[in-house]
């Protein structure tokens, strides 16, 4: 029995949202116990000038930490816990922490720009060093001896010389401290770290191995119902018309419809996922994309917002000229989606009097901001609360499908969990933009760099948050934003060059949304570099990692390029290789450096590929990076990073694009959007050079920025052919080496 | 609605469905309360969802409920717990093999039906194994590690 709730815009915002026509399944009893969001825990202050904010003492003497930043699978969740524990002298073991909840976690912005360790764990830090002091000072009276004679070991506060101490849980557990953050309270020295630095396991490892992990996609609450939203037949269409019949045999179903918005909901999920695909729908024509085809010229020609002059150093446009040789190239990187491997999955449960959102988002507070607006929720009856999801790499769907659930919560007065299907998640996610890159430059007869200028072709930043998918479909009110994170950075060559200039078009539209997707825009600015200094290096004739040793002077850069080279074995010679024919194979090395953000990070990274001749095939041997991000708190953590990082840009290297026609998104699955697979899977070597001393960076991204500029050089050596559009497809590969 | 009986993890669990082409997915993870296995596409595509069905690995994304009748199924909750982990499982978390863990699911059963067939693979061997399938996060040379290291327990 199916039941439609066709609603209008207004009737969704009447007190308690339920404004439905027929309803004939009968809905769950909502519990008592299920009580409306804000009603647990509260009074827990959030400001993050409180060290209460961050951390709670219990009386057993074990420690809560709380940090707005969430662990999407980058270690965060055994790191932030060791540099905290380091501070306060207590195991690891003995802390747990909680992430991304508005209502008790302090806000530290969302995760994103690798700003878990540098900012959420550093704060956290902070907040524990304050605390140490505090209850040094407690102890002190408790054990009638001066602060300065005691310390905090295994969580009794004790005379550093020895002798009986008290437990912290004694001192204060389950009382707040009320005390403010202090900035200047004394950090632990890191020659006595004991923890921070060891490869300490990550506590969600064995439950995700197990099936006892809770992700969002298997978090249920009683009375809950599954819904699915039918997006539009293509991107711009109007919804003319529903066929109810066609789903009369799935059983306990509704059918909810507000304006442009489409979505079933029943108690059973197949029998939303059936009627999700089966309910026959009349949407109008729209043809409003260039297709992949015309994306170039689409970017070329399309209105620009304004140019901005990012680098202006000397006088470029003289000395190029003048240049002994000159070099001019385009480099290309295509839309790219997140594509998470779950499809994005939200749970809401929206009541008269407030509401909870579940959701995998990176920015839980960012987003209550977003929703209470919207809805007209007031932010004191929004609870946004993270559980960890499919990894996200920045924003891909999550946001979305936590308004598909708000309003379908809404509309149905029940709780409601939507998890989107695959073809929603690859065709909806707002992409990595497309990215053009034109390189004009010019050496002298040593090779050295005379002069540069990068023109790059970007969407501009628009204010606001980006759009809800659903939102807009419902035809509600909400800001139209555009951003795709800090895209323009590292479009200058960080080796020595007198005459630069850098200059963004900031393009006032994308063919689809765009939002941040890791490293935004840096891993195609690197590859475009970083290819143009191969490609001097080559018209001077000199060995590619000298070329770039003679124009850097800072040891910490200097470092990383050298480690990376010689754990690959690195020969010095110019390129192409030689000697790269092995039967049928082109075998060839390439080299790529990065500082991310030209402030950060240090990464040497080197690659060693054979190129199938007769197909184009490339198949990736070894990778040796360098990594430099300062003090390494949690080496293990830090390696899987990077190994992941590598291999998921040399998926987006070598064979990612997102395909469309003038109305839609048509790479809607992993045939069409196929990603990297075991068998090409090459051997990874990291060395981490850690920095005690220096303040951590961090690090669940950087070292995707060098990966396809070293692929690409790579491929150079081997075949003499330079690759500037990605992805390196066999066909593309094989119609460059038929040319050359 | 019909009713379905068969063996997950080694008790014999009865599921009803109104349709019997419903993916065996569905019933385990919103009937029988196993949240191990986990829905990637729904297309046999990414391997997310991967069940052993008489000890070898099947997608259960796209395996009918009527087809699972009167046999054995395992999930992952069924190979181990945190505490006592199977050799595969306790490989992978010695190797830190996982990252999101959205995957694992599928990682794990794939191997454990290679190793019950093929205990001492090859790194060849295993790769092709896992060829199909997908990990978004790029755990792969963790997960290699993983298996070998199971296979040598």
């Amino acid at each position: 029995m199916t039941s439609t709730s066709s609603i209008s815009r207004r009737d969704l915002f009447k007190t308690g949202g339920a404004v439905l026509v027929s309803f004939v399944l009968a809905l769950p009893k909502r519990g008592a116990a299920q009580s409306a969001a804000a009603s647990t825990e509260s009074g827990k202050p959030v400001d993050p000038r409180e060290v209460d904010s961050f951390l709670a003492v219990h009386a057993d003497g074990s420690v809560t930490l709380y940090t707005s930043k969430v662990d999407v699978g980058t270690g965060l969740r055994i790191a932030m816990p060791q540099m905290a524990a380091e501070e306060l002298g207590i195991s690891v073991d003995r802390i747990a922490l909680v992430e991304g909840d508005t209502l008790i976690t302090p806000d530290q912005g969302g995760t994103g720009g690798s700003t878990g360790i540098p900012r959420g764990a550093v704060e956290v830090r902070q907040a524990a060093a304050t605390a140490r002091q505090a209850l040094l000072a407690l102890g002190a009276e408790q054990l009638k001896r001066p602060a300065s004679e005691l310390t905090i070991v295994d969580g009794q506060v004790r005379p550093a010389a020895g002798g009986a101490g008290v437990n912290i849980g004694a001192l204060i557990g389950g009382r707040r401290l009320s005390l403010k953050v202090d900035a200047q309270a004394p950090l632990k020295d890191p020659a006595r770290y004991t923890l921070v630095g060891k490869p300490l396991l990550r506590p969600d490892v064995p439950g995700k191995c197990t099936g006892r992990h809770t992700y969002i996609q298997d978090f249920t609450l009683p009375g809950m119902l599954h819904g699915r939203v039918i997006r539009p037949a293509s991107i711009g269409a109007k919804l003319l018309s529903i066929d109810e019949s066609s789903v009369q045999g799935i059983p306990g179903l509704r059918v909810v419809h507000i304006e442009n918005f489409l979505g079933v909901v029943a108690r059973d999920e197949w029998a939303a996922v059936r009627a999700a695909r089966e309910l026959k729908a009349d949407w109008s024509e729209w043809q409003g994309l260039p297709g992949n085809e015309g994306l170039e010229r689409y970017v070329r020609q399309g209105p620009l917002d304004r140019d901005q002059e990012l680098v202006s150093r000397g006088d470029p446009a003289s000395a190029l000229p003048a240049s002994d040789k000159q070099f001019s190239a385009t480099y290309q990187w295509p839309c790219q989606s997140h594509a998470s491997l779950g499809p994005s999955c939200a749970v809401a449960d929206v009541r008269a009097d407030g509401a909870t959102v579940w959701t995998s988002t990176q920015g839980t507070h960012g987003l209550r901001a977003s929703l209470s607006k919207i809805f007209s929720i007031p932010q004191d009856k929004l609870r946004v609360i993270y559980l960890d999801g499919s990894g996200s790499y920045g924003g891909n769907g999550n946001d979305d499908v936590a308004a598909d659930a708000v309003l379908l919560s809404k509309a149905v007065n029940a709780p409601v969990r939507v998890q989107w299907m695959r073809h929603d998640e690859h065709g909806w996610d707002p992409k990595g933009p497309p990215q053009i890159l034109e390189l004009r430059g010019g050496i002298d007869l040593a090779g050295r760099i005379q002069a540069w200028e990068t023109q790059m072709w970007l969407p501009t930043s628009v204010p606001g948050t980006r759009p809800f998918l659903g939102v807009d479909a419902a035809g509600i009110v909400q800001p139209h934003g555009q951003g795709a994170g800090q895209i323009s950075q590292n479009g200058d060559p960080p080796y020595a060059a007198s005459n630069v200039r850098v200059v963004v078009h900031w393009m006032k539209q994308t063919p689809l949304r765009v939002s941040n997707l890791r490293a935004p825009g840096k891993i195609a600015n690197v590859f475009a570099v970083e290819s143009f200094v191969d490609e001097f290096a080559t018209a001077a004739g000199i060995d590619a990692v000298e070329y770039r040793l003679r124009g850097l002077t800072d040891p910490r850069a200097i470092e990383v390029l050298k480690r990376a080279a010689e754990m690959i074995g690195w020969q010095a010679r110019p390129s192409p290789n030689p000697r790269a024919a092995q039967g049928n194979l082109l075998v060839g090395r390439g080299i790529a450096y990065v500082r991310y953000k030209q402030a950060e990070n240090y990464i040497g990274m080197a690659m060693e590929v054979a190129v199938d001749r007769a197909s184009g095939k490339i198949n990736l041997r070894r990778v040796t990076c360098a990594h430099d991000c300062g003090l390494v708190v949690n080496p293990d953590s830090l390696r899987n990073q990077i190994e992941g990082s590598i291999l998921q840009t040399l998926s987006r290297a070598l064979h990612e694009e997102v395909k469309f026609d003038h109305s839609r998104v048509t790479s809607i699955d992993w045939a069409s959007y196929p990603i990297l697979t075991f068998p090409e899977v090459p051997a990874i070597e990291v060395a981490l050079i850690d920095r005690p001393m220096l303040p951590p960076l961090g690090a669940g991204e950087a070292s995707t920025a060098p990966v396809a500029a070293a692929l690409a050089n790579a491929i150079f050596d081997a075949t003499g052919v330079r690759l500037r559009t990605v992805p390196f497809t066999p066909a593309r590969l094989k119609a460059a080496l038929l040319r050359s | 609605m019909a009713k379905y009986s068969f063996q997950v993890n080694g008790r014999p669990v009865t599921v009803e469905s109104w349709d019997p082409a419903q993916p065996l997915l569905y019933l385990l993870r919103n009937s029988v309360g196993l949240h191990g296995p986990k829905f990637g596409c729904g297309l046999a595509q990414c391997g997310a969802c991967t069940v052993l069905l008489e000890g070898k690995a099947v997608r259960s994304c796209v395996t009918s409920v009527k087809d699972v009748a009167g046999r054995s199924v395992t999930t992952l909750e069924g190979l181990g717990t945190p505490e006592k982990p199977d050799t595969v499982q306790a490989a992978f978390i010695a190797e830190q093999a996982a990252q999101c863990g959205y995957c694992t699911n599928g990682m794990i059963m794939t191997a454990r039906s290679l190793l019950n067939q093929t205990p001492k693979p090859t790194l060849e061997q295993v790769k092709q194994a896992l060829a199909g399938n997908l990990c978004r996060c790029g755990t792969h040379t963790r997960i290699l590690q993983a298996v070998l290291r199971a296979a040598k327990a």
